[in-house]
């Protein structure tokens, strides 16, 4: 069974929207449903992979934050794009990393560029950037050269 | 060793202290070991937090972030096409490749037709670059083990490599000759000659690595069960590339996921199942051999034809024609004054490079500049599994197994 099929079949009600772009398969997750949703693919639809974690900020829209997963299925030769939208305030969802191990430095990287709160995540600090770093460069009101705002 | 054990300096009198000092001594048994950022065998700027008992490794850190340059921000202020400059930086050892995925994902959004000629071309300077960077690694790898002449003996293939870069793009290493819709020049007069007198004599270099390296003693002695740890380990981590393929997975999405023409070639996925640094060694020096195969194919059947898209709004018009035609100088003046914009929507192309899955993430919003452009490197994914690989082991073998690695710190910091 395709995996969009499967995914709608055992959590309908976590899948929020998706569109098939480019021979991309991307698919809108509730973000409180991210854990159970990547749970089922990895053990269910055998997405044994995640190719990385990262971020797009669509300020000044809201909600702001997407939070991209891209899945790779190394035994059905699959790949997979899932989005969670966050709001500007607070950004803050549940870690994959109970699910993949290789999440950790990807959420760390999102943490420290967006300033994405990953909650249960077993290493949270910033990961590029010196500790003592004031604000989150990846975001689009951060800017390319000059002083910080 | 054995001479030790026959004088009896053995076990028993280790086995008599352990049992006492967990009784009564309370220090602490280990001892935080800082290796790097300047430490030579970390090739670039790594640092490895080391927790030791004696000589071995309790808890390993990786310390990371020292090359951060900020590359994925600075390609929203760049055009598409100065993009293509950045790619370059990221990983040294593997300019083409980073080249080529990028380009790969904008074409996607763009809906580009590459020709033919383009695209064979790009598949032979991305296995060249791949002999460029396993030869590198091949260098540096048994330097680190204490097998000096090897490095000199690699370095002189990677020169001849250079040189045909520089023939193809007039650089050395940050070539930026894959460009949006296909190549930035046309390929040079005479390039023929000068890659078939390199790939002709290049399968017996390898001979020679070979004869250096795969049965020597200490070799065997420094690599052989080194480094192991579980493939599903592996991929749980985001471990890709030779390692996984050291570890028995054909993965390779030259073949899995074809692009750029790749199903044309005829190439085989070497694997082996050892999982140890020999096991990389080996299946990195097979490669080698296999890149060769694609480049002399590469080489005899090269299409005819233009080396860019047929694209006028993205693709820089020829200079003979803007001397003639009214149309190709305004585009050329749009191009170069404005950009081209792309549509709107997003991209994710993988491919694979030297060291592994490079991804690159390219998010449109319909202007020229990109809105979003994330760059999976291969490092990265891979330096998350170095605490996984060496804890309890020993120190001494620190040093080989992260080498078996092949990361690039440009690559992982980006």
């Amino acid at each position: 069974m395709p995996v969009v099929a499967a995914l709608a079949m055992a959590q309908p009600e976590a899948v929020v929207g998706g569109k098939s772009d480019r021979g991309e398969v991307t698919l809108e997750i509730a973000p409180e449903r991210i854990v159970e949703v990547c749970r089922f693919l990895k053990e269910d639809q055998k997405f044994a992979r995640v190719s990385t974690v990262t971020a797009v900020d669509w300020y000044p829209d809201e909600p702001r934050f997407e939070v991209v997963y891209h899945l790779h299925s190394p035994e059905r030769n699959e790949r997979l794009r899932l989005k969670c939208r966050l709001p500007g305030a607070n950004p803050e969802m549940d870690s994959v990393t109970v699910v993949w191990r290789g999440a950790n430095w990807y959420e760390r990287e999102t943490f420290d560029l967006f300033g994405i709160t990953f909650r249960n995540h077993p290493n949270l600090k910033r990961i590029m950037l010196p500790e003592d770093w004031e604000g989150y460069p990846l975001r689009k009101d951060y800017p390319v050269t000059g002083d910080r705002v | 060793m054995s001479d030790l054990e026959t004088a009896g300096v053995t076990a028993v009198e280790n086995e008599a202290s352990d049992g006492a000092t967990s009784e009564i001594d309370p220090r602490p048994r280990t001892l935080v070991l800082n290796m790097g950022p300047q430490h030579p065998s970390t090739h670039g700027v790594l640092r490895l937090l080391l927790e030791l008992d004696g000589e071995t490794i309790v808890s390993a850190q990786p310390d990371i972030g020292y090359l951060h340059t900020g590359i994925e921000k600075e390609f929203e202020v760049k055009l598409y096409q100065q993009g293509v400059t950045l790619t370059d930086r990221i990983d040294y050892l593997a300019p083409l490749s980073n080249n080529l995925c990028y380009c790969l994902a904008v074409e996607k959004l763009l809906g580009l037709e590459i020709p033919p000629r383009a695209q064979w071309t790009r598949v032979m300077l991305t296995e060249l670059t791949r002999l460029n960077s396993h030869l590198v690694w091949l260098g540096t790898h048994a330097i680190d083990i204490g097998a000096m002449s090897v490095f000199l003996y690699c370095f002189r293939e990677r020169e001849d490599i250079l040189r045909i870069f520089e023939m193809f793009s007039g650089q050395r290493m940050m070539t930026s000759y894959f460009r949006i819709g296909g190549l930035a020049l046309e390929p040079p007069r005479g390039w023929q000659q000068r890659v078939k007198s390199f790939i002709d004599i290049f399968p017996s270099r390898v001979d020679e690595y070979e004869e250096l390296l795969t049965n020597n003693r200490i070799w065997i002695g420094r690599t052989q069960g080194v480094g192991r740890f579980p493939l599903e380990d592996m991929l749980d981590l985001g471990v890709t590339g030779p390692m996984l393929r050291a570890a028995g997975l054909k993965l390779d999405t030259r073949k899995t996921e074809p692009y750029s023409s790749y199903e044309k070639f005829a190439f085989e996925i070497p694997t082996r199942t050892e999982n140890d640094v020999y096991a990389r060694y080996l299946v990195r020096i097979e490669e080698m051999r296999q890149s060769a195969r694609i480049i002399k194919q590469a080489l005899e059947g090269m299409p005819e034809g233009r080396w860019t898209a047929d694209a006028p709004h993205v693709v820089l018009p020829d200079r003979d024609r803007m001397k003639t035609q009214m149309e190709a100088l305004i585009y050329h003046f749009k191009i170069v004054t404005e950009g081209f914009g792309v549509p709107a929507g997003e991209a994710y192309q993988v491919i694979e490079s030297p060291r592994g899955e490079v991804g690159y993430y390219v998010v449109s919003d319909g202007t020229a500049k990109p809105y979003r452009v994330h760059v999976r490197g291969p490092s990265f994914g891979n330096l998350q599994a170095i605490p996984r690989m060496v804890e309890g082991t020993l120190i001494a073998d620190v040093i080989a197994s992260i080498g078996s690695m092949d990361f690039v710190l440009g690559d992982s910091d980006r």
